[in-house]
């Protein structure tokens, strides 16, 4: 039983971790009621910053830590200054958006400067171990659990016994009559942003030394388990979040111990989703919740879209379709062909975000669950491949919606949470479940595209599937918003509440918006299966689900003509200007920074 | 009369608080009632507890004898129970005609046949089909609806029908008051809630509202209305029902309620000290 010590220890450990990065974000959500998603970038940045001192500097454990501490403090400060204090009064998700683009360019700014291979952190620890009973505790697991408990300790003290700590805490209770009693309600953000980002970094430099490695991807992965013990210990809850952290943390070491490495990330998930379900106010929360507010008009940039007569769209569609005639050059093709794959993935997006306000963060794995599905069907009972990509477009709808029907009734933040945890959990079951999608060796020798018989064996018959699918599928979306559904949807988008109270039920319609939307991205994801013919778990990642998001803020929210105009812009651009791919998943997040900023209605402007 | 709203023990507490304690109410049909009470009685907890919105802690609602306490919002709505919100929410990034067409959600009946037992799980699908292939039924449903609800329009004079292709958030205040109006007339009410109709317009507005709601209380409508104007409580209503901390303290005609000494109490303040309430209500 000596491992059981030894698991419990770890732990508590990475429970310790994770509590700070998760008070962080309590405490953030807080005062300004936000997840901020770049709070995984800060402990990046933490990390490396560590790294940098202790293997360029030189410098011994505390100075290393104060140093950290100090970076991050200051980059919660320029988060909270240029990022989100510009966005006060701008619709909720305004805010969530920003630190979505605000963490993609942290995370490549990281990445571009020190590779985005991983990096040794060495401890200047003495690798020396105290026998307890029958298992051991490192010197590094102590030094963790003492700042762990040394910052629960000044957080407490801070918030109790400052007058600063007053007003933060005034400030999360009610921000407008703390504002009016005087409370610098700036200052207060500042504060808890720089405080926030120094426990987070510290974190970050923490867990370089425990596991003595660092690199850039390991943002999200901090970001998602930040979330999730906040979640578990009731959002906005510091204590609570301490609670969910250790909680977490055992859980995961558990988990490990009984079936491996690899399922620590699905139980943390899972974890996720169950609470969110069952008790979205977390684990600890014992009073019934309150009827939610109103968010009326708050939801999304109220514009007047541009309305281009159907006649134009059909013209520019037919011209469209004369570009391999007129320009048939593969790599233009290529590039458009990309462009027509990510529009029907605007469009799945647009319908499910945009027109009916359900803002998923996990939308690659819809893609993902198409391509698996059309690619294995193809392989494995060799239906015809056309066939293979219908009945994965209705197989992504179905299994889709099933997968995210209990989220429907979070609202806001906490469904995007969902989806998040949802799409990570897809690509984990990918990953895992073996004897279906063959693991990490991916799914190989995917039967290139054909249609009834007959191979589209060149550029220019791909080319013209891809458009006709795409073209039908929007057709049929414009006509979606244009019957009573269109308006039903968004009616349920503006206002839940009084939805339901004109008889639309909520679950039914949700769900009928997420399975049409699934179904284009199913599409989407089967047909680029067979273009690439070779897929795995990452073909269809997590930054694929931010692409999605950016275009149809680019394009606008519900905006059909958006999507197709976001992706075009999105993926065509790039190649126009011969952007290295490095820099271009920085690009997006510089787009959907500056877009949520100024021109939050998108170019087309919301429907 | 037969009763169309009936409502027993009715309590919700929040926390220590108990927003309405036990409260009974009668609406017979035809009925125009008004619920009037200091801010803070209970009415507009009561108004989410009768229509589903919110969890009662105890009591029963019934609507023409059925029991629907506890029924969800959308439920009611099909039972035609409509209301209107105090702070008003309307759909802000719809167009006034399709807010009010939103209103008549539950009465489209030929775009969502409700097939029976298991199958029902297929009813979303053909509603899907029915939307995007549009057959004639369909269209002439969609076609009077559009109709009925321009006439629904028309009854606010000349207040929303220009207005009617314009996005609900370009409207002033007074006339988000009245799309909610419009889209509580679209559902076909049998029984009218009105939360507040006239909070927040000066006085024409306000007249033009009341003449409003007295032409609805003529075509025989059964009406429950919140509303701190008095003058228009008396005016309209058959009976007043006066809660004060979650009680309904006094219930009767227009005239008897107006000189119940509760009632004066509960409006000029309570008498917690040996002071006559004149004093109290001077300070």
């Amino acid at each position: 039983m000596a491992s059981w010590i030894d698991y419990t220890v770890n732990g508590i450990v990475i429970g310790n971790i994770y509590a700070l990065l998760a008070v962080g974000l309590a405490l953030i959500f807080g005062v300004s009621r936000l997840i901020n998603f770049a709070h995984g970038s800060v402990y990046v940045v933490g990390a490396y910053a560590g790294f940098l001192a202790v293997t360029q500097l030189g410098t011994p454990l505390p100075v290393t830590i104060v140093l950290v501490v100090a970076v991050g403090a200051l980059l919660g400060l320029g988060i909270e200054r240029f990022g989100l204090r510009p966005l006060q009064g701008y619709a909720h998700i305004a805010p969530l958006l920003a630190t979505i683009g605000i963490s993609f360019v942290l995370d490549q700014l990281v990445q571009l400067s020190f590779s985005p291979d991983p990096r040794a952190l060495p401890s200047s620890l003495l690798d020396t171990r105290f026998q307890v009973g029958s298992g051991t505790i490192g010197a590094l697991d102590l030094l963790i659990g003492g700042i762990g408990l040394a910052s629960a300790a000044l957080l407490y003290w801070f918030l109790r016994y400052t007058k600063l700590g007053w007003a933060v805490r005034a400030t999360a209770q009610d921000r407008d009559a703390a504002r009016q009693m005087g409370v610098d309600v700036d200052a207060v953000h500042r504060t808890v942003f720089a405080i926030a980002s120094g426990l987070g970094a510290v974190s970050g430099l923490l867990v370089g030394m425990y596991y003595n490695y660092i690199d850039p991807a390991m943002s999200f992965q901090a970001t998602l388990k930040g979330v999730v013990a906040q979640v578990v210990g009731g959002v906005g809850n510091v204590p609570g979040a301490i609670a969910g952290s250790l909680l977490l943390g055992l859980v995961e070491s558990y988990g490990i111990a009984l079936f491996g490495t690899s399922y620590r990330n699905l139980f943390a998930f899972i974890l996720l989703v169950i609470v969110l379900v069952l008790r979205p106010n977390g684990l600890f929360a014992s009073r019934r919740q309150t009827p939610p507010e109103p968010m009326t008009g708050t939801f999304i940039a109220p514009s007047k879209p541009l309305n281009v007569p159907p006649k134009v769209l059909l013209g520019i569609a037919g011209l469209a379709a004369l570009v391999p005639l007129v320009f048939p050059h593969p790599y233009l093709m290529q590039t458009l062909i990309n462009a027509w794959l990510y529009a029907l993935l605007g469009l799945s997006l647009t319908l499910i975000a945009g027109t009916v306000g359900l803002v998923s963060l996990g939308h690659a794995a819809l893609l993902a669950i198409g391509g698996y599905t059309s690619a294995l069907l193809a392989l494995n009972f060799g239906v015809p491949v056309g066939l293979a990509i219908l009945s994965a477009g209705l197989f992504t709808a179905l299994l889709g919606t099933v997968l995210v029907f209990p989220s429907f009734r979070l609202r806001g933040h906490y469904l995007s949470i969902a989806t998040l945890a949802i799409g990570e959990i897809v690509s984990l079951v990918i990953l895992n479940w073996e004897s279906v999608t063959r693991g990490p060796i991916g799914v190989s020798g995917i039967p290139s595209l054909s249609l009834f018989g007959i191979e589209l064996d060149t550029d220019r018959s791909v080319y013209w599937f891809t458009l006709a699918v795409m073209v039908v599928l929007a057709a049929l979306q414009f006509r979606l918003l244009g019957s009573h559904l269109g308006r039903v949807l968004r009616a349920v988008r503006d206002d839940d509440v009084a939805a339901r109270s004109y008889g639309i039920r909520l679950d039914r319609y949700k769900g009928l918006a997420f399975a049409t939307g699934s179904f284009a991205a199913g599409v989407s994801g089967a047909i680029t299966s067979h273009i690439y013919s070779y897929i795995n778990h990452e073909t269809f990642n997590a930054q694929l689900s931010i692409l999605a998001l950016t275009i149809v803020i680019l394009g606008g929210m519900g905006n059909v003509t958006g999507a197709i105009v976001g992706s075009v812009l999105l993926v065509g651009l790039p190649e126009v200007f011969r952007v290295a791919a490095e820099y271009r998943v920085l690009i997006y997040g510089l787009v959907l920074l500056l877009l949520v900023r100024f021109r939050p209605q998108g170019i087309m402007g919301t429907v | 009369m037969s009763s169309m709203l009936q409502v027993r023990g009715l309590t919700r507490r929040f926390g220590g608080l108990t927003a309405v304690a036990a409260v009974d109410l009668d609406v017979a049909e035809h009925e125009f009632v008004s619920i009037i009470g200091p801010n803070g009685a209970g009415k507009t907890t009561l108004f989410n507890l009768v229509t589903g919105l919110d969890e009662a802690d105890a009591g029963k609602v019934s609507l023409e004898g059925r029991d629907v306490t506890g029924l969800s919002p959308d439920r009611l709505a099909a039972l035609r129970v409509a209301r209107t919100f105090q702070h008003g929410r309307v759909f802000a990034n719809l167009t006034v005609l399709d807010n009010v067409l939103v209103g008549a959600h539950v009465r489209f009946r030929s775009v969502r046949p409700a097939w029976p037992g298991p199958l029902s799980l297929l009813d979303p699908v053909v509603e899907l089909a029915l939307a995007l292939v549009r057959p004639g039924k369909v269209k002439a449903e969609e076609a009077r609806m559009r109709e009925e609800a321009l006439q629904i329009l028309a009854r606010f004079g000349e207040r929303l029908l220009p207005r009617k292709d314009n996005p609900a958030y370009s409207l002033s205040y007074a006339n988000r008051r009245r799309v909610e109006i419009g889209r509580a007339l679209a559902l076909g009410p049998r029984l009218l809630m009105l939360d507040e109709p006239t909070a927040g317009m000066n006085q024409t507005e306000t007249a033009e509202m009341q003449s409003l709601i007295g032409d609805l209380k003529k075509t025989g409508l059964t009406i429950l209305l919140i509303e701190h104007k008095l003058d228009m409580v008396m005016q309209l209503s058959d009976r007043v029902v006066v809660m004060d901390e979650g009680h309904v303290i006094a219930n009767g005609k227009p005239a008897d309620v107006r000189n119940d000494p509760k009632v004066i109490d509960a409006y000029l303040g309570h008498r917690r000290t040996d002071r006559p309430p004149v004093a109290e209500a001077a300070e």
